[in-house]
This record gives C-alpha cells, structure tokens and sequence, in this order.
C-alpha cells in the first residue's frame, strides 16, 4: 500500500476560486484527509473518485489528482450512486453546493440519504448562487437581498441538518470553512461511517455574500454562538466555558453553569452514534440568538446501506439459481423444440 | 347445418373483454398453445389507458389480437376471424375490426340492460345496432356456465366468477383445434407451490368450454392451421420485445465480461424491461429503480464512469427529462445504451398505444452540437439483436447509443428460435492500454475512429477527470475556439464511423425498379405483408427497411439511386423522411404516415403503394 501526502492529491490544475473563498479550505482539508483514508482503508488512490454537481464549489474534482467527475447541476448525487453500486470498493466524495444539492438536487440528495448510499456528500453552503453572479439559494435567510431578491427573499430557507434528518440519515457533520482541523477531522469521520455521510461546510462567498456566517463564525463571537459536539462530551460552550445545554421538557435549553444552581452534571452528554433522531434533530437545528450553533458530528449511527444489501442479494440469488449463463437463459422456462 | 373442419392458412382472433375479464393472460396462453403447437404468430395486446378503468365502459377495454399461421406470420392481423366480447363494451370497441366472415363470440350473462346502456347501447340488440348482425354470432351464457360448472369446486363466487375467462379459452381451443395440454401444464405451474386446489377447477372448466362448444349448434365449422414448415430446427420459445430486449442487454454483457448496470423509473411501456432485468440477478444484473428519470440515466453515467456496461430505459417523457443527462454522456464520451419504448405523444400523450414519434427527439433533441448513435429493433425478437448491437457499439465506439423500441414491439410477442451465444460476435470495450497511462493520460485522445480509451476507477496511474465542460484531447478544460471545434467535429465524427461498423442497407426484391418501399423499426411486420400483397398482385416492388439510423449504412444512396420513387412510411408526420431529406438531399421522398396511436394496418400501406403503381 502506498503511503501518500496532501501533495499527491494536488492536480496540476491552477485553482481559480475568488481569493478568500471558503472553499480554498475545504479542498485544503480533503488534500490532508485523503491520504489518511487511503491508508485506513488499504486502498490506492485511484480508487479515491471525487464527483461534482454544477457550481463554484463543484470545480474541486479538478483541483485533486484522483478519478474526478464534474457533471451537471443538481445530479451529482446520483451521478455517486451509480458509481457505488457499480464498484462498492470505491471511496467516493460528492461535492455539491447549496443550490446543487438542495435546489435543483433536491430529489437525489434526499434519496441517497434515504438508501443510504455509502458516499460522502461535501456540501458548501455560502447560502448564494455564486457562479451565476449573487442569487439566493435555499438556504439563503428569509428577507436576503440578493440580485433576485432586491426587496428580500419572501420564503424560509432550508436547514441542510433537519432535511438530512427528516430523510432518516445516518451521518450529519458540520464545520466552518475556517476550521481546517476540525473540517479534515469530520471528512476522516465520514469517511469510516459506511453509509451516507453529509457533512456541511459553512464557506464564505466573498463575492457576493461576504460574512455568509459571520453572526457567529466571526473570531469575537465564535465561542459564544457554536458549540463543537464530541462524542461522550459535556455540550459545554461560551469564551468562559460556562454556558451548557439542557433538556427543558421536550426543548433545549441554555443555561449558565453556576447560575441558578445548575452544576456541569445537569448539561447533556453528546451521543452521536445513539440512535436519537428527535435530540439530534433539535441540536442540528439550534441557531442565534437563543442557541449557538452546532458543529462537529451530531449524528453518526449505523444501518442497512444500499450497496451491502444489492451484493447480498446477488450472491443470494446467484447461490440458488438453475441458470447461470445467457445460453441456459435462452433457453429456460417454456420451450419447444423443431426437429 | 353440416359441421365442417376447415383447414385455414391463418386466423386472427381478437380477445376483449373489461380490464378485469382476464383477457390479456386468455390471449397470451392461446397465443403460446399455437406457438408451442408450431404455428407461426403474432400478437398485439391492446391495453386500456387506466388500470381499472369503471367497469363495464368503453374506455375499460382490454384487447389481445393473436395471428396465428401455417407459416412465418409477421403482423397482428388488420381485422380478425373471431372476437371475443366479455361484455358489451368490449363488442362495441372491437366491433369495427370483425371481418365480414367473423364469428362474434359473446358472453350472454354480461349483456344486460345496465351494462348495455353503460357501452353506450340505446337499443336493446347491440348487433344490429353495430351492424354485425349478419356475423355469425355464438352466444353463450359464459358467467353461468363457469359458475354450473364449479358449483361443486369448493371455490368462493368471486372465485368461480374469476374463471369464466378459462371456459372462454376452452370455447376458442374447441373452434380452432388447439390441444389443451399448454394450458394445463401452464396452470400446474403456476398454482402448484401456493394454490394447489385451484388447478383441478382452472382444468374442469377449460374442459367445460371446450366441450360446451362442442355440443352447442352454434358453433358451425371449426378450424385448423397447420404448424408452420420449412421451420428452423432448434429451440424455439414465444417471447415480448420488452423482454428480448432485456435478454439481449445481458447476452452483451455477458460476451463483454462488464457488470450490467440499469438505473431506470417505471414508465409505460418501457417498465417491464426493467422488471425483467431486476430478475437476472443470477447473471449479475444490478438494478437500480430510481427516484426519478434523470437519476436513472445519472446512475447509468455514473455506473459507466465507475467500468459497466450501463442502461437506462424508458419511453418518449422520460427521453424528455434525460435529454441534459444524454448530453453528459455525449460530452464524456461514456459508452451508454439509452433504451426508447416509444408511445404515442406529445407530452403524456397516449401511454398504452404505439407511435414512432421520438425519432427526431432522440437525433437533436438537445442543446449544442450532440450527436450520437441512433438505431430501432424491428421485431419484438429482434429486440434481441439490437440490444446486443446497441452495448457492442457503445462500449467500441465510446458513444452514448439511443435503442428505439416501439410499445408495438415491446409489449407484442412472437416465436423466436433461440440462437447459441456462440454466433454472436465478440464485443471488445475500447479499454485504455497500459501504455497510456505514462506521461499522464490523455482522456480525449481519439483513434483513427476518433475513439477514445476507457479508463475507470481502480486502475492505476490513469486518474483523470471527465465532466459536462468542454475540455482538450488532454482533458484539461478549453474555452479556446479552435479547440472547440475540432472537438465538436471530432464527436460528429466517432459517430459517422459508426457506419464502417454496422450491415449495409439490403434490399429485399429487385435492386433497381419503380419503386423503393421505406420503413424503420416496427413497421416492419406491415411492410413485409404487404409488400407480399402487392406482389401477388403480380406488381413489381422492392422494400428496405433501416436498423441503423444515425449513422445510415453506408450504401444508403447507393440503393435508392436505383429507384423512381421511394416512399418512406412511418408512424409519425414524416420525422424519417426529413431526416433522410437532410442527410440525402439529392433524392426525393414520399410519404406514407399514420398518427393514431395504432399500427399500421396492412391495407393502409397497400393502398399507399398502389397510388404510385
């Protein structure tokens, strides 16, 4: 097995993103994670595939040196699909912005959730149509001002994180384009979990929607506003490691460690491999100013994936069958010959 | 009156009853008792537009028509020897196709005054009133009969009511000399596992039919038609388009040594051949049933990228939604069968009845210069062949190639010799040669047939990157105009070198003459009948029918520079005959179309020709 560094999945490509985009990041991250993978998994790197849907963050196949596939809006996840059940060995990473996935993508993306295809779906979320020049996208806030909005969008955008859990998925990561260390460490994460794996990389445009999640990835406020989930952790949180998250009936709640007599021992323990769709929903979920918002693995939990369960079936099916060439085939079932 | 056995060179017998009646499984085990018996055939099922449509209406009619012969029979028939009519509706729809010599069978217990009046009927003799009273009519309380004769079964009402097809099927073996053993074997079978108490009454009341016909005075001559001669020695089994098509998919991947990939959405009529390749997993077949059409083709391209051989199927609406798809695989140059059923259109259209309407969607239907291979199974067995043809091409030319089937062929049967695996050709995929990969590989460096090399995932040192963008033979992306170019002509051209691959264009009669009969894909049949006609009317033609059709075989202008007249018919408003306009422009074309969601019938082509003659 080869031993690789983060320059063996560098491409002579230039990369052209905007200078200060996020997603400079984000390829970074890949670059550092995918030699791990190779040597996690024992594979090589031409079994690494990168797949892309239409967009600026979709150019990334061209940045890295592995099988690529830059295809068209909205399809990469099906694109992934096939692939995957064409060659389970595969390691497979589709690349997907916010429009890609959630817009004109919607359909795929929900339904390889629900197979649980095993693909890991990178999804920059800028929350704009940054390649066609500033629109909104699906995930652009209710009354953005975009250049087809001039007056504010007029509809509620989507939450990437309850979409995945609405379609029942197993693995749900976010990050921020400027946490490198904690982006490569959830793409090592999804890589180990066999199954679907979205993870959300929060990017900035700094075209067209600078400061996309600065409300609360901005240096000051950071602490304050996210919270970084870790398996078996207290979900403790603020600049003063003070501020915790407590169940309060059916809802989550912020309390202040040492106030009103709460003790670290009232905070709630991140379990994201237990199978909790409701508690992770409501974490995923969680945005100012009531709530920081959550980053890291909010869930990770095994199950059934499409691919494990098409080969069984094959090899079931090829066990017990009379006809095992397309001669027999021709030739089963109701026949009559001429002398 | 003296009961006569008549021995007949070929019958039509035309089955319809309400969606519910059992008529498409009554003609498909008397279609496959003749086939079994020896005779050549044909059917056509003629299925309603809604599952369960209300009952007893017009618009709820369920038809089979089979043709069966004393020898290689190749249409459905026009009109037909006997109809079967479960209940009036169905003897108003069908009347129409009943020859003047027809016997009406109809099932008595079903014409009552509700149901006649729901047919549309305003008097109380339906015959008279469709003006087939001079037919001979057999009427025959067919729902008490079945229910007489398994009172003592054992089975529920709504059980015994379900067989009266079975007494109807034994009626029509009785009139044409069928044997009945098929349908008993066919019932053991189908019953042995779960329902074993159904067979003995499915057997009793077939017999039943068969001699209540016997003795009834109604029933004046019986027929037989001779098993077929001159036959081809072998094994021969009945089989749909749909599902020759499948098989043919599998034979190619089989000679091929790729996987078979299908990523398809259920659509009418192209379902069944997903069905029927979601059973073979035993030889490999994976199957994905997608959440919509174009994820059924981007599977396809992504199963194709990742080293299989890669389908997707489905009929005009679905060609609709995969149209960007298509030109994915276009521009990746991927080796891909996309699979045409056509139904009639626009649009929704008419989901259960035939047309050739896609033809010009499938040559440009989509944006930029993007073209690719384009060829059409004439026959349901031929959609063997050309299924086998469609992956060959696709996997040696690297090219996306459209196979245009028609729900004419893929719903109809006919008997088919089965033929050894052994004398179909190798299929070699166009695979990167080891060499390639040093200095890099160029993914859109082109052969002397502008083909490119297959490279996929897990084979080292060729990681290269492929997508929608217009990119240099390098592979790396262009926006230079020269390169564009040379890149769109390049693609243009794999396609024409097609040609060099595929059987020249033949022509059956004399090679030169007054007149050329022209036809594609399932017309075939038609035109072969009547051609056949036209010639015992001891009048000269001579008939080419095109398999490929983009590229066109090589010698196309060759064959209809022999001729004064060339007359393309099709059913559609003349999307070949503009095709060959623009291809040949150097000849002229006539016309014969149909657009009503129906064959062609064999008079229509007929009369057409016997216009220039």
């Amino acid at each position: 097995m080869a031993k690789y560094t983060l320059k063996d999945f560098k491409s002579d490509q230039e990369v052209r993103w905007c200078p200060g985009c996020g997603d400079y990041a984000i390829l970074a991250a890949l670059q550092k994670t995918f030699p791990v993978v190779c040597e996690e998994k024992g594979i090589d790197k031409e079994k690494i595939v990168v797949v892309s849907g239409i967009g600026c963050s979709s150019r990334l196949p061209y940045y890295v040196s592995t099988y690529g596939f830059h295809s068209i809006h909205g399809r990469a996840a099906a694109i992934a699909s096939g692939m995957k059940v064409a060659n389970p060995e595969l390691s497979i990473w589709q690349i997907s912005g916010d429009g890609d996935a959630l817009a004109i993508g919607g359909n795929h993306f929900i339904h390889a959730i629900r197979r649980n295809m095993d693909i890991n779906i990178c999804l920059f979320n800028n929350r704009i149509y940054g390649m066609t020049k500033g629109q909104y996208s699906p995930t652009s806030k209710l009354g953005a001002i975009t250049k087809t909005s001039p007056y504010g969008t007029v509809e509620n955008p989507f939450n990437p994180g309850s979409l995945v859990m609405g379609a029942k998925g197993t693995f749900f990561a976010r990050s921020i384009d400027t946490e490198l260390a904690l982006s490569a460490d959830i793409m090592l994460q999804a890589s180990r979990h066999k199954g679907c794996s979205v993870m959300e990389f929060l990017t900035n445009c700094v075209i067209f929607n600078n400061g996309s999640h600065a409300e609360f990835s901005a240096k000051e406020v950071k602490a304050d506003r996210t919270i970084v989930l870790k398996d078996g952790e207290k979900m403790i949180f603020g600049a003063e490691k003070n501020k915790g998250i407590v169940l309060d009936g059916h809802q989550l709640k912020v309390v202040t460690i040492g106030e009103n007599g709460v003790t670290e021992d009232d905070i709630l323990t991140h379990k994201p491999h237990e199978d909790n769709l409701g508690l992770q929903m409501m974490l995923a979920d969680m945005k100012g100013p009531d709530f920081p918002v959550a980053l890291g693995i909010i869930r990770d939990v095994p199950d059934i994936t499409y691919q494990d369960e098409v080969e069984k079936q094959l090899e079931a099916v090829k066990a017990k069958a009379k006809v095992h060439s397309v001669d027999e085939l021709l030739r089963s079932g109701s026949t009559w010959t001429v002398e | 009156m003296q009961h006569k056995v008549i021995d007949a060179k070929d019958v039509v017998i035309r089955f319809a009853g309400d969606s519910g009646d059992g008529m498409q499984l009554t003609g498909t085990l008397f279609a496959n008792t003749s086939a079994v018996y020896g005779n050549g055939l044909s059917t056509f099922p003629d299925y309603p537009a809604e599952i369960r449509a209300p009952k007893g209406t017009v618009a709820g009619v369920s038809g089979f028509q089979v043709h069966i012969g004393s020898y290689k029979v190749t249409t459905p028939g026009d009109y037909c020897d006997m109809l079967v009519a479960m209940n009036p509706a169905a003897l108003k729809a069908n009347a129409k196709w009943a020859k003047r010599t027809a016997l009406v069978l109809v099932n008595e217990d079903a014409f009552d005054d509700a149901s006649m009046k729901k047919a549309g009927f305003t008097t109380d003799n339906p015959f008279e009133e469709l003006g087939i009273e001079d037919r001979t009519l057999i009427i025959a309380p067919i729902s008490t009969l079945t229910m007489d004769s398994l009172k003592d079964s054992g089975l529920d009402t709504a059980s015994i009511n379900k067989c009266r097809n079975m007494f109807t099927l034994g009626m029509a073996c009785y009139i044409y000399s069928r044997p009945l053993d098929y349908v008993f074997q066919y019932v053991n079978n189908k019953f042995a596992k779960k329902h074993p108490e159904m067979i003995a009454p499915n057997e009793k009341v077939l017999k039943d039919g068969f001699n209540y016909a016997a003795n009834i005075q109604a029933v004046p001559n019986t027929y037989t038609v001779a098993p077929a001669e001159n036959l081809k020695k072998g094994v021969w089994r009945n089989i749909t388009g749909n599902q020759a098509l499948a098989w043919g998919l599998i034979a190619a991947s089989e000679k091929s040594g790729l996987p078979l990939f299908c990523g398809s959405y259920p659509i009418t009529p192209a379902t069944a051949i997903l069905e029927e390749l979601a059973i073979h997993k035993n030889l490999g077949v994976k199957t994905m049933q997608t959440e919509d059409e174009i994820a059924g083709i981007c599977s396809a391209i992504g199963a194709a990228f990742a080293g299989n051989l890669a389908v997707t199927t489905t009929s005009g609406p679905g060609i609709s939604l995969k149209s960007e798809a298509m030109g994915l695989a276009v521009m990746t140059e991927l080796p891909l069968v996309i699979v045409d059923v056509q139904r009639g259109g626009p649009c929704t259209g008419m989901p259960t009845k035939t047309e050739q309407a896609d033809l010009s969607q499938v040559l440009y239907g989509r944006n930029g210069e993007s073209p690719l291979v384009v060829i059409a199974a004439h026959s349901p067995a031929h959609c063997f062949e050309m299924a086998f043809q469609a992956a060959k091409i696709a996997l040696e030319h690297m090219v996306p190639v459209v196979l245009l089937s028609e729900g004419f062929l893929g719903n109809g049967s006919e008997p088919w010799c089965v033929p050894s695996m052994s004398e179909f050709p190798a299929i070699k995929p166009h695979f990167a040669k080891a060499e390639e990969a040093e200095g890099g590989f160029k993914p859109f460096k082109r052969d002397e047939n502008f083909v490119r090399s297959w490279a996929f995932p897990g084979m080292p040192g060729f990681e290269h990157r492929v997508g929608g963008l217009e990119k240099n033979h390098n592979g790396v992306l262009s926006n230079d105009p020269q390169n564009h170019e040379l890149m769109v002509r390049e693609r243009a051209e794999k396609v024409a070198k097609v040609a060099n691959d595929i059987p020249a264009l033949t022509v059956d009669g004399p090679e030169k003459g007054k007149l050329l009969i022209v036809g594609w894909g399932g017309t075939y049949g038609h035109l072969l009948s009547a051609v056949s006609e036209i010639r015992a009317e001891g009048k000269e033609i001579s008939f080419a029918h095109f398999d490929y059709i983009d590229p066109l075989p090589a010698n196309t202008a060759e064959v209809f520079s022999k001729f004064e007249n060339i007359l393309v018919c099709e059913l559609n408003t003349g999307q070949f005959a503009n095709f060959l306009k623009t291809r040949l422009p150097q000849f002229q074309y006539k016309q014969c179309n149909k657009i009503q969601g129906q064959t062609f019938l064999v008079e229509d082509l007929v009369n057409a020709v016997n216009n220039i003659l």
